[in-house]
């Protein structure tokens, strides 16, 4: 497969070989790249293992030890055998213990390592993604990669790295404990693998398609409830709680469905390997038991053996877990691989070039633009704006205004064609440098949780309480600040829930005047604010604008009382371009506009 | 930048009562957790026994030269012992697992009822995160606890006292002894009890944080990239998702230390135990035979007590699941219909609000009023237009007609009757709404638009209020997109522009044909000539339609028959446009736009007020 496949084909279930051999092997590798890192740990984390497995195989060991060396040295009047013996088992006992505490620290260590690991990485390059791709992967789906997919993977290691380290060498060591005492009871042993494995391996198979679908239906579950949860007003106004109720309930239904299938799956390989392990036992018996009868064991080693090989089964039930973790880890690596694999189709330059003093010129040349593969939305157009310059572009819904505004935000690149700022390409520009130096402000005005002054801190992060202030000011917005409970410090709640669309508006203006850009970008900045408050917005503009280039979109046309120049754009082309006064004298589209707009006024 | 809002750890709730509070959800699957149970036990009684028969063989049956048929006998009950463990571990699964994870799946399928029927007072102060991480992560944890945890708490708790009795009953010294090493571990216990319970409730309460703090980097990432903040973003991710990975490992430290005292004292103990014992033997107060026993349980009971451990901190970590799950369960849901709804005599159309006071619950006192004294009547069939400064409150009335919150004081009528004597879903039958967010969802533009539509209306019916609704609102985009009307959008379809948005609420709103409609400054991302194409339909469609508009513009005012001046929570004035232009100077400041001159004048004075 030459393409990475990406988060294409996520909600598929049923994969074809080469499709399945694809994700497997890029879930293993971010498992691997995860778990690099910790090697020097997991080395540590192993050695803790062996030395506490060691002292805990040893102490099934002294006993056969006790019965049948010390016991006779004893009353033959040996008692400080007795002492040794009694003391190794204590020491052995506190070594276990000081060396399992270790351990479980160590391994902690180990998961929240990778496990913080991922996250930062996930978070990182969800935020790196261009807009394109958050347009058409739902904000439901990341935040379930980012939830209950990196869950499966700290179920793993909570339980698994510990547990699977202690395992296994817990049944090498007791492997090696009854070849010592008995190397032909040793070989029988072994033999019980065969049918161990062929148990695993038929887990395997079932279960990796049913964490698959595990992982596409629990992130319909997270989406449809984060949609509710974020979209209630509107649940609540159109009386869709019934309807809902019975949606969510089905997609509970089949994510309880499906987690009763691999629990089951789970519930025969489980039982499965207690039965194998209690079935060697009784063949060592049979075979032991003889050879007691016919004196060539001996009842102390007869008794160690039981008690080892009844031991070295119980790991298994761990292991079983781990494995059935791992699979289901695996299955939401496999998403969160796939995201991580999509690449931002707005690069960051390798080399990027900077500008000394930014004086905010724009220039498009021989631009053309259309959304991904998409039929081309704005053909080859040139437009210059000199620095300082307040440029207004007006057209009807859909024309072509937006897109203009997310170029210069270099939300989307051009698909060929030039745009500069100050002569370099922007596209050369370090995502840094473009965003201190090009901000802008749209119309869905979204508030963080946190306080006014956080918010508005957001334009300029380190600003002081006075600088938030000049800047809410500014741009009209002090006084409904101050009029809020706590003023600055009012929390905001969830999507601002009781700051109106309004308000919203206005505090993400004072964002864009904190972070006092070279050229800013409006797009439908002011269209939910009354006349006086976006009369003093403009006031504030004026102000700001004096040296700034200013790229402006409303459907206002007030805005364009304060432009030097109007763009009309009408099917992806800039139809009129001028001064209002020219374009009004012209008699063209804005003409009209500007006459249908002054009608509408009082 | 996202702060904590901690739901803050309330004084500690008893773990028996928080468990009392699962019994509607266990009582009907009892008698299979009950059968699970015995099936456990009934496992781990024979995985005692195993040892049991071993030691009893080893005694009498394999010292002497006996015969080959007794091996077999032994043989052949140690294979039947073992295939009984392993059948009574199928079922326990069997018997558990479905029932567990139904309590589980009925959990979360009432939560999330729950959630939805909660006020929206309610919603603004929790994060969809935090609520998300109590609804998947919290109550997976509860389904393993019922299905693994409590029972195997149970099971070991038995088993070792078993073990206990059976070693007392092969040496009395050695069982007291191994009795007394369980003071210190009570001990320790009861510590760790406390300090793992609240580390549990810290990182469970971190990682909703965290997810919260997960949505809002989604939701916002116009915003975070317009401004060029991932970075900061990501900061605040990070030190977010440190404190959490602080908290996990403190609680690995505590459930580290815990266990080094389970597992190292009972040891010591039977190290203790060893040498008193053979030195007994070696007095010959004891048999070898019995010695053998007595280790041979410390073996197997070694490992249920190590499992306690770690099962008891499972069960601190469900404990305070079910405290955050129960804690979003209690909130009160104070905008319910009454007991006895009334029905108003006449649907009039009539809306009227006396008196009416709105502050914010947890504000009230702090702040002025949003809403202080309010009266208004807006007659049946009437257009009326709210207007107002921003942060005047017209949202915020808007929202108290179709009872999205609930009026401080005074009284919100609809058809003559007060809101709270309707019946909550016929009160929102009534009313059709468009906010100024327009809330999609995620299915085709024709559901959307349909969503309030009367019902028992025939298919011809239905389409031909979608063209009309959509004619009205101007939103005939729609059928020029790929799937025409059929074309899905919302979360998880195609996602349209704030204009195209808006115009498809306004047509929902449109289409539920309401006697009573409030629109939220509908008009707002549209640009003129669609603006003024909507407004010409929309009067002729209000005909008849109590309407309140919130009105930003002197076109929406168009739209209405009188218009009412908020300011400073109260109405200010109700008029004509042209009455109201030319008596009122707040009105003219509010809705006029000036010269360029006197704006000059007005905005210090006005505001900066």
């Amino acid at each position: 497969m030459s393409q990475p496949l990406g988060v294409a084909n996520e909600d598929a279930i049923k994969l074809t070989g080469a499709e399945r051999k694809a994700v497997r092997q890029r879930s293993f590798r971010l498992l691997a790249a995860l778990a690099l890192p910790q090697k020097k740990m997991f080395a540590l984390t192993v050695l803790l293992v062996l030395v506490s497995n060691a002292a805990r195989v040893a102490l099934p060991l002294l006993i056969a030890f006790a019965i049948d060396s010390t016991l006779p040295a004893v009353r033959e009047g040996n008692w400080a055998a007795l002492g040794l013996t009694g003391g190794a088992y204590i020491l052995c006992a506190v070594t276990a213990g000081v060396m399992l505490s270790w351990y479980i620290n160590a391994a902690a260590r180990i998961s929240q390592a990778m496990l913080l690991d991922l996250r930062l990485r996930v978070f990182r390059h969800t935020q790196r993604l261009s807009l394109e791709f958050h347009e058409s992967y739902t904000s439901g789906r990341i935040i379930s990669r980012q939830t209950s997919d990196l869950e499966t993977l700290r179920e793993l290691l909570d339980q698994g790295v510990s547990e699977l380290a202690s395992s296994c060498v817990f049944i090498v060591f007791t492997l090696a404990s009854i070849f010592m005492l008995d190397w032909q009871s040793g070989i029988i042993v072994c033999f019980a693998a065969i049918p161990v494995t062929g148990l695993f391996y038929w887990y395997q198979s079932r279960s990796e398609v049913l964490y698959r679908e595990s992982r596409v239906v629990s992130a319909k579950v997270i989406s449809t409830f984060v949609e509710t949860m974020t979209g209630i007003r509107a649940v609540k106004a159109f009386r869709r709680e019934k309807a809902n109720d019975q949606n969510y309930a089905d997609l509970a239904e089949q994510y309880r469905a499906n987690n009763v299938k691999s629990f089951n799956l789970f519930g025969i390989l489980q039982p499965g390997l207690v039965l194998l392990g209690n079935l060697t036992v009784a063949g060592l018996l049979a075979f032991g038991g003889f050879r007691i009868l016919d004196g060539t064991m001996q009842v102390g080693v007869m008794v160690a053996l039981l008690l080892a090989s009844k031991r070295i089964f119980q790991p298994m039930d761990e292991i079983a877990m781990f494995y059935s973790s791992l699979q289901s880890a695996t299955a939401a690596l496999e998403k969160v691989s796939g995201l991580l694999e999509e690449e931002p189709t707005v690069k960051e330059p390798p080399a990027p070039r900077s500008i000394e003093q930014v004086r905010g010129e724009l220039a498009f040349k021989d631009a053309v633009f259309g959304y991904g593969d998409g039929p081309v939305i704005m053909d080859r157009f040139d437009l210059s704006i000199p620095a300082g310059q307040t440029v207004a572009v007006v057209g009807q819904t859909g024309a072509g205004k937006s897109t203009l505004a997310k170029l210069i935000a270099r939300f989307y690149d051009l698909r060929s064609g030039s745009l500069t700022l100050d002569g370099v390409a922007i596209k050369d520009l370090s995502n840094e440098q473009l965003r201190r130096h090009v901000v802008m402000v749209t119309q869905e005005a979204f508030l963080f949780s946190g306080s006014v002054a956080e918010n508005i801190a957001l334009g300029r992060p380190g600003a002081s309480l006075q600088e938030i202030q000049d800047a809410a000011k500014a741009v009209g917005a002090h006084q409904f600040i101050l009029d809020l409970p706590d003023g600055y410090d009012t929390d905001v709640n969830k999507r601002g829930g009781r700051v109106s669309a309004g308000q919203r508006q206005l505090i993400s203006f004072a964002r864009a005047f904190l972070a006092d850009p070279a050229v800013l970008i409006l797009d439908e900045a002011t269209s939910s604010l009354d006349i006086p408050s976006e009369r003093a917005v403009q006031h504030g503009l004026q102000t700001l604008l004096g040296n700034r280039t200013a790229l402006i979109i409303a459907h206002r046309l007030s805005t364009v009382q304060i432009a030097d120049r109007v763009l009309v754009v009408h099917g992806g082309k800039i139809v009129e371009d001028g001064s209002p006064q020219q374009l009004i004298a012209d008699g063209g589209r804005f003409a009209a506009l500007h006459k249908a707009w002054q009608d509408s006024l009082v | 930048m996202a702060r904590r809002k901690n739901a803050g750890n309330q004084e500690a709730i008893p773990l028996s009562t928080t468990l009392k509070r699962l019994k509607p959800f266990v009582a009907p699957v009892l008698p299979r957790l009950i059968g699970g149970f015995f099936c456990a036990l009934g496992a781990g009684i024979v995985a005692l026994a195993i040892p049991q028969v071993l030691a009893k063989l080893v005694n009498e049956v394999l010292h002497y030269n006996g015969a080959s048929g007794e091996v077999w006998f032994a043989v052949s009950i140690i294979a039947a012992l073992g295939f009984l463990e392993a059948l009574l571990i199928f079922l326990r699964r069997q018997f558990v697992l479905k029932p567990a994870a139904g309590v589980e799946t009925d959990m979360r399928i009432h939560f999330y009822q729950h959630l939805q029927r909660l006020p929206v007072s309610f919603h603004e102060r929790w994060g969809s995160g935090q609520l998300l991480s109590r609804s998947m992560s919290d109550l997976s944890l509860l389904r393993r606890w019922l299905a693994f945890g409590a029972m195997m708490l149970i099971v070991d708790t038995v088993t070792v006292i078993t073990g206990l009795t059976l070693m007392f009953f092969h040496s009395w010294i050695l069982g007291l002894l191994f009795l007394l090493g369980s003071i210190p571990i009570a001990i320790k216990a009861y510590h760790f009890r406390n300090d793992f319970r609240a580390a549990s409730r810290l990182s469970q309460d971190q990682a909703g944080d965290l997810a919260t703090a997960v949505e809002e980097s989604v939701h916002g990432i116009r915003v975070i990239k317009a401004f060029g903040r991932g970075r900061d973003m990501y900061e605040g991710f990070n030190a977010q998702a440190k404190s959490l990975q602080e908290t996990e490992l403190s609680k690995a430290r505590t459930l580290a230390s815990f266990l080094l005292t389970v597992v190292a004292v009972p040891e010591v103990i039977l190290g203790i135990g060893l040498v008193i014992g053979i030195a007994q033997v070696a007095a010959g107060t004891l048999s070898v035979g019995s010695l053998v026993a007595f280790f041979a349980i410390a073996a197997v009971i070694a490992i249920p007590v190590e499992a306690m451990g770690m099962l008891l901190g499972m069960t601190l970590s469900t404990k305070t699941a079910l405290d955050r799950h129960f804690e979003v369960m209690d909130a009160v849901n104070d905008i319910t219909s009454p007991d006895s709804p009334a029905t108003p005599g006449e649907f009039t159309g009539a809306v009227e609000l006396e008196h009416v006071r709105f502050s914010y619950p947890d504000e009230a006192g702090r702040a002025r009023p949003i809403l202080a004294d309010i009266n208004l009547e807006i007659r049946p069939g009437e257009t009326m237009a709210l207007v107002g400064i921003t942060g005047s409150g017209k949202s915020t009335l808007l929202n108290l007609v179709p009872r999205l919150h609930d009026a401080t004081a005074g009284t919100v009528k609809v058809h003559g009757m007060d809101v709270r004597d309707w019946d909550l879903e016929k009160l929102r039958t009534e009313i059709a709404v468009a906010f100024e967010d327009t809330t999609l969802f995620s299915t085709t533009i024709r559901e959307n638009v349909l969503m309030g539509a009367p019902a028992g209306l025939d298919e011809q019916q239905r389409e031909a209020l979608l063209a009309e609704a959509l004619d009205v609102a101007q939103a005939q985009f729609a059928y020029s997109l790929a799937d025409g009307v059929e074309t899905l959008i919302g979360e998880e379809g195609l996602s349209l522009s704030g204009g195209q948005r808006q115009r498809i609420a306004l047509a929902r709103a449109i289409a539920a044909q309401p006697r009573v409609l409030v629109l939220d400054d509908p008009l707002s991302a549209l640009d003129v000539r669609t603006e003024e194409a909507v407004t010409q339909r929309l009067r002729a469609v209000l005909e008849g339609t109590t309407t309140l508009v919130v009105a930003h513009r002197p076109s929406t005012v168009m739209l209405a028959d009188r218009v009412a001046l908020l300011r400073d929570g109260r109405i200010d004035a109700v008029g004509s446009h042209a009455h109201l232009l030319s008596t009122n100077e707040h009105y003219r400041y509010v809705i006029a736009s000036l010269d360029d001159d006197e704006q000059e004048s007005q905005i210090p004075s006005e505001v900066n007020r």
